[in-house]
């Protein structure tokens, strides 16, 4: 494509490329995210085109492979247009089919649509699918309507109109106030202000400026920012574009980690797309404004997700947090001002400008403005990324877009904000979500992580397995957080085994209160969080792991033991042949007994037991029974034939 | 430079900006104690046994002194009941790893903090960082450099330096709060080095000192 020299030319091309699209035309649109090529989406695409070459209709059918869609947990995901049917777990095998009956039949294929699991309805348009229908996706959304790899797609959808408004018809000043009154705040976690943020940096002295993009996303679970990064870079690169703009910086960096190979991939094919127009580089549609972006893949420490080090990273210096101030926006990159802002936040700055800054505003809380995209995972149906309101009750994105607990269970607590974020209990489901909220109910915010927990989760050991996870994580610079995780994960793992003591409690919280007061960054300053919201809302199962060396939630290995119980035993032989370790004894017919000694309570036998006998049961805090007499192992059918 | 007046302690000073409040408070003979801080190297603000108070819009926030930068009409207070707690805390934390060092025996006694606070993980090494910085910033042969992250963070010398530059240097060895770099590399230098007649199978500490020096 050839260079533009002018907003014109840039409307020009664009009207070119909507000439050539007919908006009715049939298409067939298949997730190209990571979770759907994990699940073989390249596979369903590849069927898809030899399928059309074989009927020579490549040039009747259009084929696109987008960004992703967000419900992950029922991937390949596949949507015929104009009438977005949506097909679910899509196989090459049924690609034959679906053109044969969808995309040149108009005939929908029952068994690939969603199915309700409670009402056992099914749903033909992809939006009218509960996950997707209770979201508001206004950021995420046109993931599913463009392939990341064309920039046509993303000039079709209305793309780089922001970045013209904001070098034609406003000054930097005015790009500043426009996002200043959006009331928009940081999705990395912190919250801050963006555009304050950005005043902060054109105020600063130092030349040059930079502004960056942390694309470091570590929260073990989430992966909204990769999902951006690699389903829409457009909107991210257009988003740094009119930042840079309101700041005065001519170069940017996207800090992107190198777990996310698609996104780096993407990315890198977005920039040389947007070069190749003139809308990066100097002297940008003719506007004056020169700017360049380069890629810098960062290592994978989770630590570098936090401002000081990315940047120390950037560098190519130890990925360590510096004390604050002063603050990047002072002395940031090399020294010099430096503007850093989250995937999402970045992506949030076109709509601003399109749309403007009172519509962005009505959306959500006083003090929460605009739409969060959520990673939604754990113990939930709906497996997924999911962009709401701020302000949605909690218990809405659980019931209405998760769909609930699998089988059958209750609710225990959501875990928000990523490793060092803390758990909400089921009494506190319908606090509505905000930055300020969640930190308020000893959670937080964060990245956006939410990760749904139930009745079988010992939250004890959740909060064992975030420390432990932060252990390794710390940069291990300063002693509050390095030293007290060290103390924290030891004493969290021995009340996990059984061998709490009195005091315990008493150390964790002056360890916690160090961390939180001392720390150097917000890694150690948060890190006490799983514990401390656990102590906060479920003290009770700690004091049963210290003083009754029980564990409520019956999961702690060392805390509980496995029991058959005789009376419900019908001697089916499943588990005795499943035991990895032998223990257990019985025969057909002959009650099964768990031999104690040798049982690792690897819960095998607890899984393979027919629900039908639900004989298997684990007990904490109370003795195991003895085994019943030799004499009365006979089960009683065969007990009547006896006498 | 212009000058910037504060109070520490309900004593008014003045530094010039750009200054710490360590460099303040000690400017006005007020005492704050610190382990990872030396006068000649980049703060650092890695032990956090130097956190005061300071005041900021009507509530009172802990810094670390040694990093903090001053600011007009700052109020800093280096001594209250939650500071000594932290501090106590942070030696609590401390005294675990290196429970044999008289630095932290000293600053422990002051603040009334338990050797046995919490389980004892001894290395001798509390990654204060000074011999990693004193090296780098201060003699720059980066010869000892911190390896791993996290509770796994450790100091180690990096062989190919070490066995050129630290014989005649050591200058480290004076700065280390807990003898651990001293005992590491004498340790390592008597395995290394063995003086001639001592059979290779049977270094000990003794071995080194009556070496080359």
């Amino acid at each position: 494509m050839a260079r533009l020299h002018s907003r014109e030319e840039l409307e020009q091309l664009r009207r070119e490329i909507l000439a050539r699209r007919d908006p009715g035309q049939r298409c067939i649109a298949t997730c190209a995210g990571t979770g759907c090529l994990a699940g073989g989406a390249a596979d369903v695409v590849e069927a898809f085109r030899r399928e059309l070459a074989a009927r020579g209709l490549t040039d009747k059918i259009a084929l696109r492979g987008t960004g992703c869609h967000g419900f992950c947990e029922k991937g390949p995901i596949v949507v015929v247009d104009p009438e977005e049917i949506g097909y679910l777990q899509v196989t090459p095998a049924d690609v034959p089919e679906i053109v044969e009956r969808t995309v040149l039949g108009g005939e929908v294929i029952d068994r690939l649509l969603y199915v309700d699991p409670q009402t056992g309805g099914k749903t033909v348009r992809e939006p009218d699918i509960p996950f997707y229908k209770h979201q508001q996706r206004l950021v995420f959304g046109a993931n599913r309507k463009l392939d990341p790899r064309r920039i046509e797609d993303y000039l079709a959808l209305g793309g780089y109109r922001a970045l013209v408004t904001a070098l034609f018809e406003r000054t930097p000043e005015q790009v500043i106030d426009e996002v200043k009154a959006s009331k928009l705040r940081g999705r990395g976690g912190a919250g801050f202000p963006t555009g304050v943020k950005w005043e902060l940096t054109r105020r600063a002295a130092g030349e040059p400026k930079y502004v960056v993009v942390n694309c470091d996303e570590g929260d073990p679970g989430a992966y909204m920012d990769r999902s951006l990064m690699e389903g829409n870079p457009h909107a991210v690169l257009e988003g740094l574009l009119i930042g840079a703009y309101a700041i005065g910086a001519h170069e940017g960096y996207f800090y992107v980690r190198q777990e996310y190979p698609l996104a780096v991939e993407n990315l890198g094919i977005a920039l040389r797309q947007a070069e190749e127009l003139g809308l990066l580089g100097k002297n940008i549609l003719g506007s004056g404004f020169d700017f360049t972006a380069r890629v810098h893949r960062g290592a994978g420490a989770f630590v570098c997700g936090e401002e000081t080090a990315l940047l120390l990273s950037l560098e190519g210096r130890p990925g360590e947090p510096r004390p604050r101030p002063p603050y990047p926006a002072i002395q940031g990159l090399w020294g010099k001002p430096t503007n850093i802002n989250n995937v999402e936040t970045w992506a949030n700055i076109p709509r601003i400008l399109n749309d403007g800054a009172a519509k962005f505003a009505a959306i959500g809380t006083a003090e929460s403005k605009g739409t969060k995209i959520f990673s939604l995972v754990g113990k939930i149906c709906n497996t997924g990324l999911v962009e709401v309101p701020m302000g949605i009750p909690l218990r809405d994105v659980v019931y209405k877009i998760g769909g609930g607990i699998p089988g059958g269970k209750k609710f225990k607590a959501m875990q928000t904000g990523g490793p060092s974020g803390g758990c909400i209990p089921e009494a506190r489901l319908d606090l509505p979500v905000g930055f300020d909220e969640l930190t308020r109910a000893g959670s937080m915010m964060g990245s956006g992580g939410m990760i749904v927990m139930d009745e079988d989760t010992c939250m004890v050991d959740v909060a064992r397995y975030f420390v432990e996870f932060l252990t390794e994580e710390s940069c291990g610079k300063c002693v509050p957080c390095r030293e007290g995780l060290r103390q924290m994960h030891r004493i969290l793992t021995r009340i996990t085994r059984g061998e709490g003591r009195e005091g315990d409690l008493e150390a964790l919280e002056q360890i916690a209160e160090t961390a939180v007061e001392a720390s150097l960054c917000a890694l150690g300053k948060t890190a006490p969080n799983p514990f401390l919201s656990t102590l906060r809302y479920f003290r009770d199962e700690y004091e049963a792991h210290i003083r009754e060396k029980r564990c409520p939630a019956l999961s702690c290995k060392a805390l509980i033991r496995t029991w058959i119980d005789p009376e419900k035993c019908r001697a089916c032989m499943l588990c005795l042949k499943k035991c990895p370790t032998g223990a257990i004894d019985g025969g057909k017919q002959r009650i099964h007994v768990i031999d104690q000694a040798k049982c690792t309570n690897c819960g095998t036998c607890f899984e393979v037991c027919p629900t039908k006998f639900g004989a298997v049961r684990k007990l904490s805090g109370v003795p195991v029974p003895p085994p019943i007499p030799e004499e009365r192992r006979t089960v009683a059918r065969a007990r009547k034939q006896d006498e | 430079m212009s000058d910037v007046p504060l109070r520490i302690d309900g004593q008014d000073v003045t530094v010039p900006e750009g200054a710490t409040v360590l460099e303040a408070a000690r400017s006005a003979g007020v005492e704050i104690p610190t382990l990872c801080h030396h006068d000649r190297l980049a703060p650092y603000g890695g032990c956090r046994v130097c956190v005061v108070e300071t005041e900021f819009r009507g509530a009172w926030r802990l810094v670390a002194a040694c990093v903090h930068p001053v600011e007009p009409g700052m109020i800093v207070r280096t001594r209250s009941e939650k500071i000594d707690r932290i501090r106590r805390s942070v030696l609590e934390l401390l005294l675990a790893r290196a429970p044999e060092s008289a630095k932290l025996q000293d600053l422990a006694r002051r603040y009334g903090a338990r050797r046995d606070r919490f389980a004892p993980d001894a290395s001798f090494c509390i990654h204060c960082g000074l011999c990693v910085r004193y090296c780098a910033e201060i003699k720059g042969k980066f010869a000892v450099g911190f390896v791993d992250r996290g509770i796994h963070k450790e100091i180690a010398f990096v062989p190919e330096i070490a066995a050129r530059e630290c014989r005649d240097c050591k200058e480290c060895f004076e700065l280390c709060p807990t003898s651990y770099l001293q005992a590491a590399f004498v340790l390592a230098e008597s395995f290394a080095f063995p003086p001639p007649g001592e059979r290779s199978g049977a270094p000990g500490p003794a071995a080194s000192s009556g070496e080359t020096r």
